[in-house]
């Protein structure tokens, strides 16, 4: 577990000393501040459409920070060639895929923090109440999603060769499941055999990520959802997490390095 | 256990007499009663430090139509405590590939290697070994310190002892100035030498190297060399692969020349010089077929 520690302090590391997340997170700020200034209606207290435009920019940005993190780590320590004095001590290739994959989860933990602090903080002060528990929830499923997203990318990672294209498919199949995800089981209705059981079956093989977007909680101030039913969803997301790191440590175990 | 710890202890009363003590022997072992290296981390009891019997490794042609390409024929050899061996053969020799399999990056298609006795697709076989490849780059957004830090966590280095053997890896290798300096910022003779320092973080008994004074200037070349013989009086057994064949014969007890991935030639260079009445440079040109 040390070592799984290890690994991750390092991808936490490379976050906060690289650019990307300063320069998506600034942008994130300057573009819901432009939006927080207009009045919609010429009504100030109408912040509904101004908390679902912030609300989708903080999900698109902690989407890329996710994927181009994770996309990127296998790769380009192969390509600068950094995995090879790792590899050559005492630390299995297990470890290496788990450090990654919890480093990556933790460094967009604390985005996410960021991200929803000041969102909590912009919708505040227009609306002078912080609905903490939606905003927890909200946020917590948020980032068990992407714990999903940050796993299933670091498998793409070990499948597909260049970093780039990794995160290219990785971004469109989770936007594909984002939008259409739940209608893949109305859509395998209208189609003839056997389409109609393949689209089914992908209907259920899929990890459905739309179930972790609730945003509306924060929207519409809807009261919290059932603790129990956060407590299933959290092992869903477990279960396909666990699954694409089962996978990915069944592909890199056995790979040659050279 | 005991009685290979002591068995480990009377070959090192042995061998002490052939080399200089080392001053901290057994001090990354977990165990501290236990001082003795075979003894430290329960690795078995082995004469050799590093074994390879009849390794072959075949790279599986990528595409269709391609054909396999064998890397390594037949390979054995066995490497003793507290030598420096030179691992010798034209590109394409089958070095790299031999040293991928001795770290656990590549599996032998058949054969087997081991290292102090264990397997080298155990993780703990890497334990007590310091590698240092050819041409690497750090992680470029550490310092010197903080990546030392990381590997010494890596092998359970206790805290305080990490810090000491930060700053004396460090000495070593002249880098104490930079030391809190981002790796992107080095030169390649920096970085190289920070290479070195992560090699020896752990203390370790077996030093893989290859090609250590590739891409560097002469001054760097003669840092290593000297850090190599260091490592030699010291009493820590070094392997490794060069093409700076006089670098060879100034720090190396033994050779080996690869050749097409099998081994043609291993001995002592004086022997070797002495049967076949060449120099080393001449013996290599010969047994590649260049001359």
């Amino acid at each position: 577990m040390d070592n799984i520690r290890a690994v991750a302090g390092i991808v936490i590391k490379e976050l906060y000393r690289r650019k990307d997340f300063y320069v998506l997170f600034i942008l994130t700020i300057l573009i819901c501040l432009v939006m927080a200034s207009v009045h919609i209606f010429n009504d100030a207290k109408i912040v509904r459409y101004l908390k679902e435009l912030c609300l989708l920019l903080v999900w698109i940005s902690s989407l890329v920070i996710a994927i181009t993190t994770t996309a990127r780590q296998i790769p380009v320590e192969r390509e600068n060639r950094t995995l090879f004095p790792l590899l050559a001590k005492p630390l299995t290739r297990t470890e290496l895929l788990l450090g990654k994959f919890l480093g990556c989860w933790i460094a967009c933990g604390l985005a996410l923090l960021c991200f929803y602090t000041f969102f909590g903080l912009l919708a505040a002060s227009r609306e002078h109440h912080w609905p903490l528990i939606n905003y927890l929830q909200a946020g917590g499923l948020h980032w068990l999603m992407l714990g999903v997203v940050i796993a299933a990318t670091l498998l793409g990672s070990l499948v597909f060769a260049a970093p780039s294209s990794n995160a290219t498919i990785a971004f469109v199949v989770v936007t594909g499941i984002l939008l259409l995800g739940r209608h893949l089981n109305k859509v395998a209705l209208t189609l003839p055999e056997p389409r109609r059981s393949i689209l089914y079956s992908a209907y259920y093989a899929l990890p459905h990520l739309e179930l972790f977007d609730v945003r509306d909680l924060i929207i519409h101030d809807w009261p919290p959802i059932a603790w129990g039913v956060c407590g299933i969803v959290t092992l869903y997301a477990a279960a396909y997490a666990a699954l694409f790191l089962i996978a990915a440590c069944l592909v890199f175990r056995r790979r040659a390095l050279n | 256990m005991s009685t290979q710890i002591l068995e480990r202890e009377k070959s090192e009363v042995a061998s002490s007499r052939t080399r200089e003590p080392r001053r901290d022997e057994g001090t990354n072992c977990p165990d501290p009663a236990s001082k003795s290296l075979a003894g430290c981390m329960g690795y078995p009891q082995s004469a050799a430090v590093i074994e390879i019997k009849d390794l072959r490794v075949v790279y599986r042609g990528k595409g269709t139509g391609q054909p396999d390409r064998t890397a390594v024929n037949g390979l054995s050899l066995s490497v003793q405590p507290g030598e420096v061996f030179g691992f010798l053969g034209p590109n394409g020799a089958g070095k790299t590939t031999t040293m991928n399999v001795l770290l656990g990056f590549v599996n032998a298609t058949s054969g087997e290697a081991r290292l102090f006795g264990t397997d080298v697709r155990e993780p703990i076989a890497r334990q007590r070994i310091g590698y240092l490849p050819e041409l690497t780059y750090y992680y470029r957004f550490l310092s010197a310190e903080e990546l030392l830090r990381f590997y010494a966590r890596i092998f359970r280095i206790p805290r305080p002892e990490t810090e000491r053997r930060i700053d004396e890896v460090l000495k070593l290798v002249e880098l104490e100035h930079a030391r809190r300096r981002l790796i992107r910022t080095y030169s390649k003779g920096m970085q190289q030498r920070v290479g070195l320092a992560q090699a020896l973080i752990n203390n370790p008994d077996l030093l893989i190297f290859d090609e250590p004074t590739s891409g560097l200037d002469p001054v760097g070349r003669m840092k290593v060399r000297e850090i190599i013989q260091r490592l030699k009086n010291e009493g820590k057994t070094v392997f490794f692969s060069s093409h700076e064949l006089g670098e060879v014969e100034t720090v190396c007890d033994r050779v080996a020349i690869l050749h097409q991935g099998e081994l043609k030639v291993e001995g002592r260079i004086a022997d070797l010089v002495r049967q076949h009445q060449l120099n080393l440079e001449q013996i290599f040109l010969k047994v590649i077929g260049y001359v």
